[in-house]
């Protein structure tokens, strides 16, 4: 247990450095540079002229649907490590659990490809 | 184990102020990445309870993939923060029973929990052992707990064959790539070589 935690100490000593970092840049640009606040340097600038349009624009519901097909076969993958791991240990029943649920999986990989969800039009 | 300690404070606090960020910032989308604040957090939180994998996992599905995915539908939907808060003193006081509802059914869940006698033993078994916390997740997963993982495929199918029903539509005007009419093509078919003669023309 404590081993394991100090595995992660220098992943602790980088989020300390990279947070500091962070703040010390905040921090300095705040008190070194001189400040003149204008409405005008906040506005949005678009090659010079008035901006045409909110930025907050509708998104296509196709990238939706990529990403929560990433999401499948995220949590796919994520099974796949712990059962790499012990492969060696679980023995025949657990490789064939995997080989089925790989299947069950690739069924619906079979269908999103001949529907041509894979394909961006 | 007193960074340990201060660790936890840390990654709890941070947590609980982002969580509080999450319903309080104005903009959608300043609520989306405090929620990934909080994700990234709790895999603190996971880690220093020994749940290694947990935490791995918690970064790259909830980070990597669930927060993208709150991220589209916060911009898909185009809120509109100004009209939404029209009703906020209206709604305030059935808000507000709600919440006080949900706090006593927690309060009553809490003041009547009970360990099960023999969870102390079970609790030491996986942490204080010589394997990973990866590896004894893996052991007992592909086989003791068989129907639960093909299960979880088989929501996984679901996912998938609902989310494309409902989201895809084939556009009749759109252009697409045919891969088989395009190898199948052959050099004679579009190609033709004529003689031109210098100064004839064709």
């Amino acid at each position: 247990m404590e081993d394991t935690l100090r595995e992660y100490l220098p992943i602790l000593i980088f989020l300390v450095i990279a947070v500091a970092m962070a703040v010390g840049m905040l921090v300095m640009s705040y008190i070194v540079v001189p400040q003149h606040p204008d409405s005008e340097k906040d506005s949005a600038y678009e090659c010079g002229f008035e901006a045409f349009e909110d930025a907050r624009v509708k998104f296509d519901v196709r990238f939706y649907l990529v990403a929560i097909l990433f999401i499948v076969f995220d949590l796919e993958v994520a099974f796949l490590f712990p059962w790499a791991i012990t492969l060696g240990k679980i023995g025949m029943f657990g490789f064939w659990s995997m080989v089925v649920f790989l299947a069950i999986l690739t069924v619906g990989f079979i269908y999103e490809w001949k529907k041509g969800a894979l394909e961006w039009e | 184990m007193i960074v340990q300690a201060l660790m936890f404070y840390v990654f709890a606090a941070v947590a609980v102020a982002g969580a509080v960020m999450v319903i309080s910032a104005r903009n959608p989308v300043h609520s989306v990445l405090y929620l990934i604040l909080v994700f990234f957090n709790a895999a603190g939180l996971f880690l220093l309870l020994g749940a290694e994998f947990l935490a791995m996992m918690l970064v790259i599905v909830y980070v990597g993939a669930v927060a993208v995915l709150f991220l589209f539908v916060v911009m898909m939907l185009d809120i509109n923060t100004l009209r939404l808060r029209e009703g906020f003193l209206q709604y305030l006081p059935t808000g507000a029973v709600v919440g006080l509802i949900l706090l006593v059914e927690l309060a009553m869940a809490g003041g009547g929990w009970v360990f099960a006698s023999d969870v102390e033993e079970l609790r030491a078994v996986p942490v204080l052992s010589e394997i990973s916390n990866t590896e004894a997740l893996g052991r007992v997963m592909y086989t003791d707990y068989l129907y639960p993982f093909q299960t979880a495929g088989v929501v996984l199918l679901v996912a998938m064959v609902g989310s494309i029903m409902l989201t895809l539509r084939r556009r009749p005007d759109a252009r697409r790539q045919n891969i088989a009419a395009q190898l199948a093509r052959h050099k004679k078919d579009t190609l033709e070589i004529k003689k031109v003669p210098s100064g004839g023309g064709i």
